[in-house]
């Protein structure tokens, strides 16, 4: 192919970016790499999903962050934050400005700081781990992520830590002329556990902003992990988030995601179960409206025998959403004893919106268990008529339905302070 | 003011296909009528088409209560005026609990800013399962979802309980129950009993009849009631059946849409 194509990141910007940051010349060198193998590489191929269209090249420019008390964040971000939260990371477009972290959990050696410090502060830790999930190379978005993150978390739980209280962070886009791409990046150590939850906003945006993110959790031996997040962008904001998890021996991953946003959105969440005795969980709310064009898939791949996933997709399409909601269940060779199921559903609450729900089984071993359901219905008017016998308005009764559809997994949610918030971002979303 | 439920030349139909061919009935507060007949001819359509199931279309007569409209109204509306049906088959409805539910209900009669304080609400609740015998984890479960068939008629009876309805339709209410649960689904109609409250009670049973003293017994056949009474008809029908009716009425088929042109 001969065909140029314009990438909306430029080498001399990462070189201004780099310099104006003081970055480590590893960081910038990465960086240019991953920039200078994006031409020729292909945007990703969600399934069923064409991103050709999409508008994938808002980036905006590097503008330089500076820390704030947690007094003066904007109150976009302050409505997300836990009162007492005491290990807290915020980020204001393309840079952290507020990051706390307990003297208790220092003391024991957890790092929780972000990822452009700790590229500083930390540079072995990060270097061993960081792109090992989500790689450069995969496609032409992650190359430009790894060429343009900004920002970020670097989360490092040493062995045999457990951590009872969840760590937070905070993500928000308010200057539509900043580029905002943060990465996520957790390292739990043997036998420690942990739970991170994070919240992606936007706030008065003057223009289309890309969120091009990617989260990387490296569980090793006996790790658990446990992360929950819910994106909540506004409509200027295009969504593009590639979540990835490796699974060493005996780790675990539990995935818990509201995807809430009011723009397009493509997310990937997947878990790699590379160890044997693995487990992975991934539980997935989503709520399309307006005229969004949503792509969620999620992914587990086995390599490691007796490992187990769950993969569950709750959504609901209002209005005139568009939605395809893919499960894949890989099974490699020699991954025997190995159990993967999955679930998708879609509630359909208008004639014109879509939702396709779409299981695929990959499977190249005998030895294992899988299985799938998939369903798309409406709000069944039995039980609105039923409902209604009792006195309850017919609004009332849609309601109680939708909710009931998402209880499942809203029930399973392992943090109060989570549930309550993601109630009410559920709440808004369908237009109550 | 007095309970009073009139229904007057009521017809339906179902799919385009006519079931109910006309029924009057009046009822006062107070009163418990109970209609009988064999399957198939129009029982659950009546109650139905009262309680306004979107899927019943009235085509011809009246049913008012306290003088209201009530085939005027949505269906909310129905219940808010009064009327409550316990459905031959409750819809399930998963992810949503029965105490939310069931406070919902109430919230809905109290209305905006006047509703019913969490602490209340579960005493009552509680008190009126504890009569019902329900076991209390009933309250979280989520509504009829998985519930066995009694528990399903014992539930319907928990929600009359808690609403307070001026007009009850049971539909079946007894089948699929126990002796026990009969008889603790019926002390439950009877604790309801009041002067300013009807039941039509919709059952192929003289036994629940024999807990629940109608005052009133009317037979339906296709699509009518063919004969109305006092207890003793019930009885009646307990020992001998029907046939003795339809040859009274020359009826040979009973079922809705089986009638001989006239
Ligand atoms: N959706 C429908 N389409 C066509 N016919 C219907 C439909 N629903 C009900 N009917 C018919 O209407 C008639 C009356 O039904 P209904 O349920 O009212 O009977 P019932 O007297 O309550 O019977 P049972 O004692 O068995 O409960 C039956 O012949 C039934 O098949
Ligand atoms: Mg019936």
């Amino acid at each position: 192919m001969t065909l140029q194509t314009i990438l909306p990141v430029q080498a001399a910007q990462i070189k201004e970016w780099a310099e104006a940051r003081g970055e480590a010349a590893w960081v910038t060198e990465h960086r240019l790499q991953a920039l200078e193998a994006a031409p020729s590489l292909e945007l990703p191929k969600p399934e069923k999903t064409k991103l050709d269209r999409w508008n994938l090249s808002a980036y905006g420019t590097f503008k330089a962050a500076e820390a704030v008390g947690q007094g003066t964040l904007p109150a976009a971000a302050k409505d997300l934050i836990d009162e007492g939260a005491h290990n807290l990371i915020v980020q204001l477009n393309s840079g952290v400005v507020h990051t706390v972290l307990s003297e208790e959990l220092s003391a024991q050696g957890v790092i929780f700081t972000d990822l452009e410090t700790a590229t500083r502060e930390h540079e072995d830790l990060v270097k061993k781990h960081f792109g090992s999930a989500v790689k450069p190379g995969e496609h032409q978005v992650s190359a430009l992520h790894y060429a343009a993150w900004n920002g970020g978390v670097f989360l490092y739980v040493p062995k045999n830590v457990e951590l009872e209280a969840p760590l937070q962070a905070v993500f928000l886009s308010d200057d539509a002329s900043a580029s905002f791409a943060p990465h996520i990046l957790i390292v739990a150590d043997t036998n420690s556990r942990v739970t991170y939850v994070d919240s992606y906003v936007s706030a008065g945006l003057a223009g289309e902003v890309l969120h091009n993110g990617v989260v990387e959790v490296i569980a090793l031996d006996g790790a658990k992990v446990q992360y929950a997040t819910v994106h909540q962008f506004g409509k200027e904001v295009t969504d593009i988030s590639f979540r990835r998890a490796l699974l060493s021996n005996d780790s675990s991953i539990e995935w818990i995601v509201g995807e809430m946003n009011d723009g397009d959105t493509a997310t990937d969440t997947a878990t790699v179960l590379n160890g044997s005795g693995t487990n992975s969980d991934a539980k997935i709310i989503a709520i399309g409206s307006g005229s969004q064009k949503l792509n969620y898939t999620t992914r587990a791949v086995h390599f490691g025998k007796s490992s187990e996933s769950d993969m569950f997709t709750r959504a609901v399409m209002r209005e005139e959403a568009q939605a395809i909601i893919n499960g894949i269940t890989k099974i490699e060779h020699g991954a025997t004893k190995a159990n993967g199921q999955q679930a998708e559903k879609v509630l359909m609450l208008s004639p014109a919106a879509r939702g396709d729900a779409n299981p695929i089984l990959l499977i190249d071993e005998d030895d294992v268990m899988a299985g799938h359901a998939a369903s798309v219905g409406k709000v069944n008017p039995e039980q609105i008529y039923y409902l209604m016998s009792r006195g309850i308005s017919k609004p009332e009764a849609e309601r109680l339905i939708i909710y009931g559809f998402l209880a499942p997994i809203i029930a399973e949610i392992p943090l109060e302070l989570l549930r309550t918030r993601l109630q009410r971002v559920v709440e808004r979303k369908l237009g109550q | 003011m007095a309970t009073k439920f009139v229904i007057e030349g009521l017809k339906a139909e179902i799919e385009g296909k006519e079931i109910l061919k006309g029924i009057d009935l009046e009822m006062k507060g107070g009163e418990i009528h109970a209609i009988m007949g064999p399957n198939g001819t129009g029982k659950s359509t009546l109650a139905s088409a009262l309680m306004g199931h979107p899927k019943y279309e009235v085509t011809a007569g009246s049913a008012t209560l306290n003088d209201e409209d009530l085939l005027d109204m949505s269906v909310d509306e129905r219940a808010l005026a009064g009327l409550f049906l316990a459905m031959q088959y409750p819809s399930e409805i998963a992810g949503v609990t029965n105490s939310d539910f069931l406070r919902s209900a109430i919230n809905a009669r109290r209305g905006e800013g006047n509703e019913i304080s969490l602490i209340k609400f579960i005493r009552q609740m509680e008190k009126s399962m504890k009569g019902l015998e329900m076991n209390p984890e009933f309250a979280h479960r989520y509504l009829n979802e998985g519930f066995s068939g009694g528990e399903k008629k014992r539930n319907e009876i928990l929600q009359m309980m808690l609403l307070d309805p001026k007009i009850v339709v049971l539909d079946e209410v007894d089948s699929g129950l126990d002796i026990d649960a009969l008889r603790i689904v019926a002390n439950g109609v009877n604790q309801m009993r009041s002067e300013d409250r009807g039941f039509l009670i919709i059952t192929h049973y003289q036994r629940l009849l024999n807990y629940i003293t109608p005052d009133f017994v009317h037979v339906m056949m296709q699509g009518r009631i063919v004969k109305s009474g006092g207890p003793e008809l019930a009885a009646r029908l307990e020992q001998d059946g029907y046939d003795w009716i339809k040859e009274e009425l020359g009826i040979t088929d009973e079922t809705v849409g089986q009638e001989q042109e006239a």
